[in-house]
């Protein structure tokens, strides 16, 4: 019946639509990892706030995050008390995707004055004052302004109180309301096409389709689990924390088309910003089975259900309020690498070695050596990858990042932004893991601010001292440095200086190998070696 | 093909040749009209295609060989070599610190599910990029000397690896070549005869993935079409052409073969640029200020915008794509390009059932070998020309001509195995296949006119490729356009468009200006450098005619991370000009994003400097927008997708609409390169210069 073939079309429009939303907001939007990175994500919603459609510039941890979000939404502003022309936010780390930086945008889509959905959109912005983007708080409240769910306008009318109030407590009142007006654009962006859909196709609400898209989603993420051997596995890895190790258990039982998924026994909180809500853990964890087991079922509520995931309350994995949660993704882009190793035990074969998984960003603040200089200030935000782990039959990816879906940016661009120089970035010879498949390599970056400067960054590094682990017989990678260039070693987290005339380098981890390295096809490893990517002495490749 | 008036206006016989991956196309103006003709690609030897393509049109045309005074070329040849890899051996030089930026890439992956995910190979392994201790600042100041003794070194590796061509990119050239040029001066003396490229000539933009990617690019291909054109023009000389030969660029103009061989980066896109020039010729003798061009043949689909007659540009585009036409997949070059987003949806596109159930349509091509189902040479894999045959679109006894009678039982055999285990009947898996194909096409051209901030509803639609007038008027009844314009000739499209294009280069220049710390004689003087490298370009084809000169800035607020383009006038601009360039800037982001930011800077990133001779004239064609029926005998069904059932269509040769007749849709229309599916909500109207012009009913919703 083409009643099916018509189903079929507007899924597919649905995803062009998102695609639109997320395109408008990726072209206004001012934040950094927004605009360079494609740290964002868009989203259509049914009217019972179950998510039908996501762009696909999306991080997983965002998208994920925001299918919960809006759920939280719905419940706290009823749809008796939702008009047309009503926007949405929140930064809620707990009910929005894990930090106070990222500001949730919902948008109510009416059609003959019925709900019938949301349109959300989540963007990292630039700045929501407090301490500044950082592991250093104590507590979320010191961490920036938290914004409840609210309305950020009623009826078409902006609420120039909330605009006031988001102005004084920002260092970048002009950028960060722009981006609010960015996302609530972008939503905007998306219901105009959804409408004209309706109109083509005769419709007065997603029902009908909303209810495919999440069934056939559903069972096909069903029979993918089904196709998982029954069982329970276990995987522990331990990661370098911010004060102490962390170590993350996980617990998956598969039994037919369902699969659960727990972290009891991982490390409590820390007292500082590495903590994740459990919402950003529950995001991650999902994106590393959903990759393994059902990576051709697009992301909707039908296909995020069937995981049912957990972790005790309390834990560094499901952090409290108001634990301080600023950079909740040191942890969250370890996630995978734990639930992909207990994966291997069902499916051989099939998932990665641990790689450097967490990004190495960087935020700089270049300030003048001399406090009386007339030396403007600047914020410099730089978003680097290590190597992802040897896969079977395939060699890690180099300086590429997993799990996260960022980019990296431009050298000639940050140095236009910012007083610094950017010496050195490029590949880290030899922090592969050897093995029949090797890790992927990192990258050395060599940072110096420029005469008259002094820079202090924020730290914020794993896998430093606990490097990505082989599998089957592979190697590790290589553990992450952060020293000066002069061998001055500094801590992987937490703030610090770069007095002016040093220069910190940075070296990124390496992904774990994957089988015994003698079984490594010789005329891969010849290559391996006229490249540069091992070495035989200087196994880290830092030139020391 | 029936000739129609010279595209030209001046007596010459002008020949253009446009090689693609299976066809070589000929098309020959002049005062007997035009003649075109297609022959087989010659992979060993492209030149020996183009000789025998352009004696058959000669002999055509009734003209000899030695009567053609211009040959006007564009090839996808260049693009193939990126795509198979099949380019000379290079050494990079870079700044040190900065060896495996064209490795690393943006460190993102293009698919995100995707667990064995291949990242495209960088075009100069990592044993043949060398480095030198040297660094220019972004202001262009030098804040690391130039190592000689490193220099030297380098240049003893180079000349010991016996490599075909030397790229050199160094950080910040844009700003201050002065490094590169002592690394060129030191290649030069040591390997006088080996090309090189360096990024502050071929792509002086800010950006070191894509100037590199621009650099390494063009000296990978460039001893291949050095060679090739030498050979071509040797050849053709031979056969008695003596006047010149031009290449057409990646923007839509006309460069000498000379300046291509040096340059070969800039014909990157010559072929299907080709094909948004035919469609803008046709657009301006029909007096349509805003047209969608849409080309779509056996693998993929392209589509353009052209206003006012000249084909959308733009600075940067994505080149060979690994990984199903997939953004990220390829590798971003910054050169002057015509803008066109191209999916893999074709005639041969592959239809098949996903895990959900859902009918999926490419961008997987069955080629031409083994081709559709029904073309009865082995395939068995549903595609989209399969399901047009079942649906009556077309008919299996006239495809190309009736030299080639189609397979219907093949194509039903194809569908029934492969896309109906969810039920449907066979008829609407068909259907479903050519809606899913026109649906993906739609969405294409909706996101690319919203990019570039445009309603796409106000376009007129100029169709042609193999395949495109097949799905003008189901696209058209998607994305809300009341008119679709179908030239003759569209099986030679790109090779036709070449004969109207303009001579033409774009000089760009990265220089950083904040406009609260404008300096007018720093970009004054920029701009005066790239006016002076322009017209050298041009004056080579110009022959001493006028030319015009257009400045664009691109710009952005600052702290942004993407520019868009704003058209500033060409003169010496003055301090007093930071305030108007801002508010053109703020003009043009209204248009675009519907909104300005108050209380922020703004920034240009790059500029760009097109200068080019004026479009050659095009006659008005005598346009109607109604006439005479046309008598229809014979009558054929076909599907009409926006009714959901079969329709009685009449069907009529292309010969029949002549200038001033209609027919009311639903009607085929049938000519030996394709069909003119007219759907029920259509006519279509014969026009004085052999286009057909669909125009939606009055009455049609």
């Amino acid at each position: 019946m083409t009643g099916t073939i018509d189903l079929q079309i507007m899924w597919n429009r649905l995803i062009a639509v998102v695609e639109e939303q997320a395109t408008t907001l990726i072209r206004t939007a001012f934040s950094t990892s927004v605009r360079e990175a494609g740290d964002l994500s868009a989203g259509l919603f049914d009217a019972r706030a179950r998510m039908i459609a996501q762009a696909v510039t999306g991080t997983p941890g965002h998208v994920n995050a925001m299918a919960e979000s809006v759920g939280h939404f719905a419940r706290a502003i009823p749809p008796a008390e939702t008009y047309p022309g009503d926007v949405f936010l929140t930064n809620d780390p707990w009910l929005g995707t894990g930090h106070l930086h990222d500001i949730t945008v919902v948008t109510p889509v009416f059609r003959r004055d019925r709900l019938i959905g949301y349109f959300a959109c989540t963007a990292h912005v630039v700045d929501v004052g407090g301490r500044g983007f950082g592991p250093d708080a104590s507590e979320v409240y010191e961490e920036g302004l938290l914004i409840p769910i609210t309305k950020f306008a009623e009826r078409g009318r902006v609420s120039r109180d909330l605009v006031r109030l988001i102005r004084a407590n920002v260092r970048t009142p002009d950028q960060t309301v722009g981006d609010i007006h960015s996302l609530a654009a972008c939503n905007e962006a998306g219901d105009r096409r959804l409408q004209a859909m309706l109109d083509e196709f005769g419709l007065d609400d997603l029902q009908a389709l909303s209810d495919h898209i999440v069934e056939a989603s559903r069972n096909a993420t069903r029979a993918a689990i089904a196709a998982v051997p029954d069982g329970t596995y276990r995987n522990h890895m331990r990661v370098d924390g911010f004060e102490a190790p962390v170590d993350m258990h996980v617990r998956l039982d598969v039994t037919g088309d369902r699969l659960d998924c727990d972290f009891a026994g991982t490390s409590g909180p820390s007292r500082f910003g590495v903590n994740c809500p459990e919402v950003y853990t529950r995001a991650y964890a999902c994106y590393g089975l959903k990759v393994a087991i059902a990576p051709d079922v697009p992301n909707n509520a039908g296909s995020l259900e069937p995981f049912a995931i957990t972790a005790p309350e309390g834990c560094i994995l499901a952090a409290r309020r108001p634990a301080p949660v600023s950079v909740r993704h040191v942890m969250g882009h370890l996630v995978p690498d734990v639930v992909l190793g207990a994966l291997h035990g069902a499916l051989p074969g099939t998932v990665p070695a641990e790689g450097a998984a967490a990004l190495w960003n960087i935020q700089i603040s270049a300030r003048a050596a001399d406090p009386d200089a007339d030396l403007p200030s600047a914020e410099v935000l730089m978003f680097n990858s290590g190597g992802t782990g040897a896969r079977p039959g395939l060699d890690g990816l180099s300086a590429t990042a997993f799990p996260s879906g960022v980019s990296t940016m431009s050298v000639e661009a940050t140095e236009h932004t910012g007083p610094i120089v950017v010496w050195r970035k490029d590949l880290r010879e030899g922090s592969g893991g050897r093995g029949r498949q090797r890790g992927g390599l990192g990258q050395v970056i060599e940072i110096e601010p420029r005469a008259g400067y002094e820079m202090w960054f924020n730290a914020m590094f794993d896998r430093v001292a606990h490097p990505a682990r082989g599998r089957d017989g592979g190697e590790p990678g290589a553990g992450g440095r952060v020293e000066l260039a002069d061998g001055t070693p500094l801590h992987p987290k937490g703030r610090q200086k770069v007095p002016e005339g040093a220069r910190l380098r940075l070296s990124l981890p390496g992904g774990g190998g994957l089988g015994d390295p003698a079984e490594r096809d010789p005329e891969v490893a010849a290559r391996d070696v006229a490249a540069g990517y091992v070495r035989g002495s200087d196994r880290d490749g830092t030139g020391r | 093909m029936r000739p129609t008036e010279p595209t030209h206006t001046d007596i010459r016989i002008r020949a253009g040749v446009d090689i693609g991956g299976t066809f070589t196309d000929v098309a020959l103006a002049g005062p007997h009209g035009l003649t075109t003709c297609k022959v087989l690609t010659d992979y060993a030897g492209p030149e020996r295609a183009i000789l025998d393509g352009l004696r058959q049109a000669a002999d055509q045309a009734g003209v000899a060989l030695s009567d053609v005074a211009q040959v006007i070329h564009g090839t996808t040849l260049v693009t193939n070599a990126l795509i198979q890899r099949r380019g000379a051996r290079v050494a990079f030089v870079t700044t040190q610190g900065f060896r495996d930026v064209i490795e690393m890439r943006s460190e993102n992956r293009f698919e995100q599910y995707d667990l064995n995910l291949v990242l495209p190979e960088p075009l100069v392994p990592r044993e043949d990029r060398l480095t030198v201790p040297e660094r220019v600042g972004p202001g262009g100041e030098v804040l690391l000397p130039l190592d000689e003794d490193a220099l030297g070194d380098v240049v003893a590796r180079i000349a010991a690896g016996g490599y075909d061509a030397v790229a050199v990119g160094l950080m910040h050239a844009y700003a201050n070549d002065a490094h590169e040029r002592r690394v060129a001066a030191a290649l030069r003396t040591a390997l006088p005869r080996v090309p090189l490229s360096l990024s502050s000539v071929v792509s002086p933009q800010m950006r070191e993935l894509p100037r590199f990617n621009t650099t390494v690019a063009n000296a990978y291909v460039q001893p291949m079409v050095a060679a090739y054109l030498g050979r071509l023009v040797d050849d053709l000389r031979g056969a008695g052409m003596a006047g010149p030969v031009f290449m057409l660029h990646s923007g839509g103009g006309l460069m000498s073969v000379e300046d291509a061989a040096a340059q070969p980066v800039r014909l990157l896109e010559s072929g299907p640029a080709g094909g948004a020039i035919f469609a803008a010729r046709y657009a301006r003798a029909h007096g349509i200020d805003r047209a969608l061009s849409f080309d779509m043949g056996g693998t993929t689909a392209k589509i353009c915008l052209v206003e006012d007659g000249a084909p959308k540009t733009a600075s940067t585009f994505e080149v060979a794509r690994t990984y199903r036409f997939k953004k990220g997949s390829g590798m971003t070059v910054s050169t002057p390009v015509v803008e066109m987003v191209e999916i893999g949806a074709g005639g041969g596109s592959i239809a098949s059932i996903d895990a959900m159930g859902r009918i999926q349509v490419g961008p997987r091509s069955a080629g031409s070998e083994p081709g559709p189902a029904c073309y009865g040479r082995g395939g068995t894999d549903p595609t989209v020309t399969d399901a047009n045959l079942l649906l009556g679109r077309l008919d299996a006894d006239g495809f190309a001509g009736g030299t080639m009678p189609l397979d219907q039982g093949a194509a039903a055999r194809a569908v029934d195995a492969h896309l109906t285990r969810t039920g449907l009947d066979p008829r609407d898996a068909a259907f479903g296949v050519t809606e899913m194909v026109d649906e993906n096409m739609a969405n294409a051209a909706r996101v690319h006119a919203v990019e570039n901030g445009r309603d796409v509803e106000r376009f007129t639609m100029v169709a042609f490729g193999g395949g495109a007038p097949l799905h003008s008027c189901r696209l058209a009844e998607k994305l809300g356009l009341d008119a679709v314009l179908v030239p003759p000739g569209a099986g030679v499209g790109s090779a036709i468009g070449f004969l109207t294009a303009p001579f033409s280069f774009d000089a760009t220049r990265g220089l950083f200006q904040r406009m609260d710390a404008f300096d007018a004689d720093a970009v004054n003087d920029a701009l005066a450098d790239m006016e002076a490298e322009a017209s050298g370009f041009v004056a080579a084809g110009a022959d001493g005619a006028s030319t015009t000169t257009a400045l664009t800035a691109h710009m952005r607020y600052a702290g942004q991370g993407w520019e868009i383009p704003v058209s500033l006038p060409h003169r010496r601009l003055t301090p007093d000009d930071a305030a108007r360039i801002e508010a053109a800037f703020a003009d043009a982001y209204r248009a675009l994003f519907g909104r300005t930011i108050d209380g922020l800077a703004c920034e240009v990133t790059n500029w760009s400097l097109l200068v080019s001779t004026p479009l050659p004239e095009i006659v008005p064609a005598d346009r109607f927008a109604t006439g005479d029926p046309v008598a229809a005998g014979a009558r054929r069904p076909f599907y009409d997708a926006a009714l959901r059932r079969m329709v009685d269509a009449a069907a009529v040769p292309r010969s029949a609409l002549t200038p001033g007749t209609a027919l009311d849709g639903p009607a085929v229309v049938v000519e030996d390169e394709t069909t003119t599916i007219v759907t029920s909500a259509f006519r279509v109207v014969g026009q004085g210069d052999g286009c057909l012009l669909l125009l939606r009913k009055e009455d049609a919703p």
